[in-house]
């Protein structure tokens, strides 16, 4: 008994601030080079979301300035519709206070911790406030604040506030300084970049101790804000059930139709009817026991799904492609957004993307570029759900090799989008392996893989051709003139072997003791009319027939022949010079045609 | 076969490849070659001739890819300067065809391995030697000695010689065209082919060939095509038994694969070069246990070649596949000089004669 005393003089409640200022890893803050990374991702989170709701185009400065040996000071700016001077304090100095907690939409943050446990690691490491700056509108001025927050209390301490100017018409500007390295400065970049590529929307500009990058916005159009909607019965569990229904007056029928998504009459009465409840009692006097058999009965009666087209926003297939275009020089690129689906009475959009080719390093491990609700996944690759759907498809079957993950110049990317994403954990690095989902980034996955086998096996195709095509009409005449020379016989005529094989409009250009002779053969079935172009130092003043049009520059002659040519038919013409230079085919699509320099 | 027919023979088999082509092109066809495939997989016994030659699996080279196009192009352009070194009677070595080629432009060769390859797919298409094209190896052939009289019809006129009385200590050195030399007489017992320079000069210090009537022959590494020949020509023509004295490793064992059964670059000419009833003396395998001797560890590498030997169709016997087993199981290997563990002599005064008088040879 004494023991227990004594032990109760120790037991006292901890505040959420004294929580995380001890759990700093939870939320991102692990190390100081991930803390940099985690504050800007806060604060460009933040930012979005709100010009999102605002319906203003993102406009966001992001800086990191040293001001000390090991001090950094991080600056976010945005254009968003501000924050009204009265709720400044708490948005940046109290952990959990936010907007969109009870809301059941697609957003970038949810919890409201982020950016306060922010404010929360400057303090601690260089004891420093935050300062803030925010305007609503034109007719306001803006409010500049220096912020701390009560550990013990998880309470805002205002250590100044006053009303300036500024130049900006609205918006928020967030100044913090901790202790930190910039070892991570590639990966912030990176982190920008993905930033820029699922929200093509927005312009970031980054100034990273001197060095600047813009991130421009693709397309000019804010994407439709999700609205939030009602839960839905089968993703409501009992705290939350007790909680509304103690706030409700209605009846049980009232309430199911009015509190839930996807609930009618009908399915109300199925559902009080399964629970054996009779229809007309309020719902607030039902005791526990009930309110277990009537959230019983909700989850197992069938719902339709809940609503995905207000709730969510993805990117779309052609934005995800500009997206990805912009940053990233790529030879291919597709994407796809798959029907909504629900994971336990949450809705949820998977879109991906697949590029090839272009820039993408060719060596190692596929690129991949995770995302959830518009944010980018930087940590524990190898934890997440999504990195394991895809080392799950087989990509070999699709033309890439594969070591587990694909392997090649490509870029897997991958979208979730929902009410609810299921994170591992509190930093939001993961997604946790629900089966709903992974079987829908498999399928987008899959079905991406077969438009790539069709890209890379055309290209191979291609690449055959010409291959084939060089064969035929550069080497096959080389062999044909040594051969004719060793067997002392006239040269033998490989036009026939070109038509045979070719079926294409052919030109060639052969220079031979002072004479230039440009030879242009139509093996198609049908007649054609080409443009020639001549371009080297050789005026061609004799030349046979004489060019439609010449032009000089520099010494340079750019002659022109137009002709049309029959079926089978050829051309020629022969002029005096030395042949270097270039030759050019128009007027006939790439894979109808073949340009062989014989002088090169 | 006269020289003036021989290269009248070496340059009609030539132009007939490039005449061959110019009809395929006259008549719309891209340009192609019939070659048998060269790989382990298609080499065959022959019963008659008792060598190992290519088989029956051909592989065709057309023009209709770029690589095989340059491929023939090459092969248009060495033809050609072939026919042109026939008519002026000059000859060049395998070095200089690769040098020539600097000027071919897309017809030149990326290293001289393909030209050598390329000239050996002409010997098997032309069915001459390459000597018959004015072609010598850069290789030097390796040096004979023992009681054997030799003349060599020389550029400087016709030498006789006698391998141990007439030579100095590096033995007589073998040109490069056998079909130059002669055999008068000989003294003789025993061929005794032998892989390094120190054991042949062991051998050579300690007495071995007047000691036991051996014909010594240093085979320098991985033997020329004259060296081979010339071990041929001791066997058939002087009917002398031939016996392989090589390093006990997986590399060593080709060597005498190569002398015995023909190599698998060279099987469209075993039947000059092969001496099928050349016996493999050692190191074997068991030696090593038996004889205790000083041993390294077998690399992966070796390992590796030690297998791919269980699956060469020249290994298939019960002998090499119980010796190439052992060797697997104990995972060491032996050079032929570690014999000096157990004294200078021991491989002349032990080993050899225990080892000639086991195979029936002494």
């Amino acid at each position: 008994m004494v023991l227990a005393e004594d032990l109760a003089k120790q037991q006292r409640s901890i505040s959420v601030a004294e929580f995380f200022e001890k759990n700093k890893h939870l939320l991102g803050f692990d190390s100081p080079t991930r803390g940099i990374i985690t504050t800007i991702k806060e604060a460009v989170d933040n930012a979005l979301d709100a010009c999102e709701e605002a319906e203003v185009l993102p406009d966001i400065f992001v800086g990191v300035r040293r001001v000390d040996a090991d001090v950094y000071r991080i600056t976010v700016e945005d254009n968003g519709p501000g924050i009204v001077p009265e709720n400044v304090p708490p948005v940046f100095g109290k952990l959990l206070y936010g907007s969109r907690f009870h809301q059941i939409r697609q957003s970038r943050g949810q919890q409201g911790i982020g950016i306060s446990a922010a404010v929360l690691y400057a303090q601690l490491t260089t004891g420093t406030p935050a300062l803030v700056v925010s305007r609503t509108g034109a007719k306001a001025r803006a409010h500049r604040f220096e912020l701390m927050i009560r550990t013990e209390t998880n309470e805002p301490e205002i250590v100044s506030h006053e009303e300036i100017d500024w130049d900006r018409m609205h918006g928020t500007r967030l100044e913090i300084q901790f202790k930190s390295t910039l070892a991570a400065k590639k990966r912030l970049v990176d982190y920008l970049r993905l930033t820029a590529i699922v929200n093509p929307h927005a312009r970031i500009t980054a100034d990273i101790d001197g060095e600047v990058t813009t991130f421009e916005r693709v397309a000019s159009e804010v994407p439709p804000c999700p609205k939030p909607v009602l839960p839905h019965p089968h993703g409501i569990e009992f705290g939350a059930l007790k909680r509304i229904a103690a706030a409700s007056t209605g009846t049980i029928d009232e309430f199911l139709v009015g509190s839930f998504s996807r609930v009618g009459k009908k399915t109300a009465d199925d559902m009080i009817a399964l629970a054996g409840l009779k229809p007309s009692r309020k719902v607030k006097n039902l005791d526990a026991d009930e309110l277990r058999r009537l959230l019983d009965a909700m989850q197992s009666v069938k719902v339709p799904a809940p609503p995905a087209q207000q709730c969510l926003s993805p990117i779309g297939e052609d934005l995800i492609c500009r997206g990805l275009e912009k940053e990233i020089a790529l030879d291919f690129v597709r994407a796809r957004t798959r029907p909504s689906a629900v994971h336990g009475g949450h809705s949820f959009i998977i879109e991906a993307a697949i590029g090839y080719g272009g820039k993408i390093p060719a060596e190692g491990n596929a690129q991949i570029f995770r995302f959830a609700n518009r944010v980018p996944l930087l940590y524990q690759q190898g934890a997440c759900a999504i990195t394991n759907c895809i080392s799950q498809v087989n990509w070999k079957n699709y033309g890439l090799s594969q070591q587990g993950l694909p392997v090649g110049p490509a870029l897997v990317m991958v979208h979730v989008a929902s009410t609810n994403v299921p994170f591992t954990s509190e930093s939001k690095d993961a997604v946790a392996s629900i089966p709903e989902i992974e079987r829908e980034i498999v399928l987008v996955l899959q079905e991406l893989g077969r438009e790539l086998k069709a890209y890379l096996s055309r290209r191979e195709r291609k690449k055959q051709q010409d291959d084939r095509a060089r064969a035929i009409c550069s080497i096959i005449p080389e062999i044909a003139a040594k051969v004719s020379e060793i067997v002392e016989l006239p040269l033998v005529d490989t036009s026939p072997i070109e038509g045979r094989i070719m079926r294409r409009v052919v030109a060639k250009k052969r220079t031979h003791d002072g004479k230039v002779r440009i030879d242009v053969n139509n093996y198609t079935g049908g007649e054609v009319t080409l443009v020639l172009y001549n371009l080297s130092r050789d005026a061609a003043t004799d030349a046979n027939p004489r060019p439609d049009f010449v032009d000089e520059i520099d010494g340079e002659y750019n002659k022109v022949w137009r002709c049309t040519l029959d079926a089978g038919a050829a051309w020629q013409v022969v002029y005096t010079g030395k042949g270097d230079g270039s030759l050019d085919l128009r007027g006939v699509e790439d894979g109808r045609k073949v340009v062989v320099d014989l002088d090169v | 076969m006269s020289r003036e027919e021989m290269d009248a023979l070496a340059r009609k088999r030539l132009v007939d490849i490039a005449r061959g082509w110019y009809d395929q092109m006259r008549d719309g066809i891209v340009p192609y070659i019939r070659l048998p495939t060269r790989t382990k997989q298609n080499i065959e016994y022959d019963d008659e001739s008792e060598v190992w030659k290519y088989g029956d699996k051909e592989s065709t080279r057309s023009a209709a890819t770029e690589k095989s196009a340059v491929h023939l192009l090459k092969m248009a352009y060495v033809i050609g300067f072939l026919k042109q070194q026939l008519a002026e009677n000059r000859s060049s070595t395998l070095r200089e065809l690769y040098y020539i080629s600097e000027g071919w432009k897309r017809a030149k060769f990326a290293a001289q391995d393909e030209s050598n390859l390329l000239i050996e797919d002409l010997e098997i298409i032309t069915e001459v030697q390459r000597e018959a094209f004015h072609l010598r190896p850069e290789e030097d052939g390796a040096s004979i000695f023992g009681p054997l009289r030799i003349r060599e019809a020389t550029r400087r006129g016709v030498k006789e010689m006698h391998c141990q009385e007439d030579v100095g200590e590096a033995g007589y050195p073998i040109p490069n065209n056998v079909d130059n030399l002669d055999f008068i007489d000989h003294d003789a017992k025993f061929v005794i082919a032998i892989e390094t320079g120190g054991m042949y000069a062991r051998l050579m210090e300690n007495g071995f060939d007047e000691e036991y009537g051996a014909i010594l022959v240093h085979l320098k590494g991985q033997p020329a095509r004259s060296t081979r020949r010339v071990l041929r020509r001791l066997n058939e023509s002087l009917n002398l038994p031939v016996v392989v004295f090589t390093d006990g490793d997986p590399w060593s064992y080709r060597i005498y694969a190569s002398v015995a059964y023909g190599s698998i670059k060279s099987a469209h000419m075993s039947e000059l070069l092969a001496t099928p009833q050349a016996q493999f003396i050692g190191v074997q395998p068991s030696d090593i246990s038996d004889y205790n001797l000083p041993a390294d560890h077998l690399t992966e590498q070796d390992i590796n070649a030690l297998k791919a030997e269980l699956t060469d169709p020249r290994f298939a016997t019960d002998y090499w596949r119980n010796q190439i087993a052992l060797q697997l199981e104990m995972k060491v290997k032996s050079e032929q000089q570690a014999f000096a563990s157990r004294g200078l002599d021991f491989v002349t005064k032990e080993y050899l004669p225990k080892r000639l008088a086991e195979m029936g040879v002494i």
